[in-house]
């Protein structure tokens, strides 16, 4: 079986893959996954996922080229923040006025 | 030497050799996560053996170092167990599990010890050997679920019996025997034990390869 392995670096931190390990069944994955990312303090936690039991999406048809879609280059920081305004909504805000 | 520093060396020992032992599997492991993870639990080892070693250093007036590699091989005291040269998956797996199980008998009489500095020591090898533990007993549930994993590992216990038995002392022979017995399902034979502090060849071998880089560096070469 392969498992995925995401690890967390400090406590609070978001988890990120990390790589994986193939193991027999999920309790050497365990024991793997520990020796693999965490045998020198470098997690402090991990997390295992038996890749079987990730839903993967990888299909993205793009038949009308939507690149006008894209927000490269675009600055909403501002029209943003007068949106906010008209709607009284700024204090609501993720980050209050500052929000980008 | 005083019985305690006697006792701290004969663990420090047997942790620095099995450690050295089973990193020969580094790179060469049946596949890469148990390379790995073998290989870390080697490392480990040898962590227990240095902190044991200073604690004996400080007693004796000495270094870590000059403890684990300025000795003579006959003046270790390890238990022959750990020397033997197995390079082979479920020898291995049986030694390392035999070691464990013994270890973990030996530490929970330390670890109720009333010297603190040896509580001490016991209690933090302890939560490292737990993993260690898991990793044997993982395989030994593997190695029995099947005819051909099960016949390896009764033919490779029966071969390192007398010698597990060594790992303890004799007060405390009875215990490995009631926990190995009750794992496998079967009976060892009343078996004279290997004892502890006679070396065979292997170990000669080994303290070759081992001390060799510091033998060949000047007298109080910084590393």
């Amino acid at each position: 079986m392969i498992f995925e392995v995401f690890r967390q670096e400090r406590k609070g931190q978001p988890f990120q893959h990390a790589g994986s390990v193939v193991a027999p069944d999920e309790q050497f994955a365990e024991i793997y996954a520990r020796e693999q990312y965490g045998r020198r303090q470098e997690s402090v936690a991990l997390w295992l996922v038996a890749r079987d039991d990730v839903s993967e999406i990888a299909e993205f048809p793009d038949e009308f080229d939507l690149k006008y879609r894209r927000v490269d280059g675009y600055s909403i920081k501002t029209r943003l923040r007068e949106a906010r305004e008209r709607a009284g909504t700024l204090d609501m805000a993720p980050g209050g006025s500052d929000a980008a | 030497m005083s019985k305690r520093t006697d006792l701290l060396l004969s663990i420090a020992d047997d942790e620095l050799i099995l450690g050295w032992r089973n990193s020969e599997w580094t790179g060469i492991a049946p596949f890469l996560e148990e390379d790995v993870a073998f290989s870390s639990i080697a490392q480990n080892e040898i962590g227990h053996a240095r902190a044991l070693y200073e604690l004996a250093a400080a007693e004796l007036g000495t270094t870590a170092d000059e403890l684990a590699f300025d000795r003579k091989p006959e003046e270790y005291r390890c238990a022959p167990l750990v020397e033997l040269r197995r390079l082979e998956w479920a020898r291995t797996i049986a030694r390392h599990w035999l070691y464990e199980t013994a270890d973990e008998i030996r530490l929970a009489t330390l670890k109720a010890s009333d010297d603190p500095e040896i509580a001490g020591i016991a209690t933090k090898m302890d939560r490292e050997e737990a993993y260690h533990r898991m990793h044997a007993e993982m395989w030994i549930d593997r190695l029995l679920s099947t005819d051909d994993g099960r016949s390896r590992l009764d033919e490779a216990v029966d071969e390192l019996w007398p010698y597990a038995l060594g790992v303890l002392d004799d007060e405390l022979r009875w215990k490995l025997r009631a926990r190995v017995e009750a794992r496998l399902g079967r009976t060892l034979p009343e078996i004279e034990a290997v004892p502890r502090g006679v070396h065979g060849a292997e170990l000669a071998e080994l303290w070759e390869e081992m001390t060799l880089v510091r033998r060949s560096a000047p007298p109080g070469s910084q590393w």
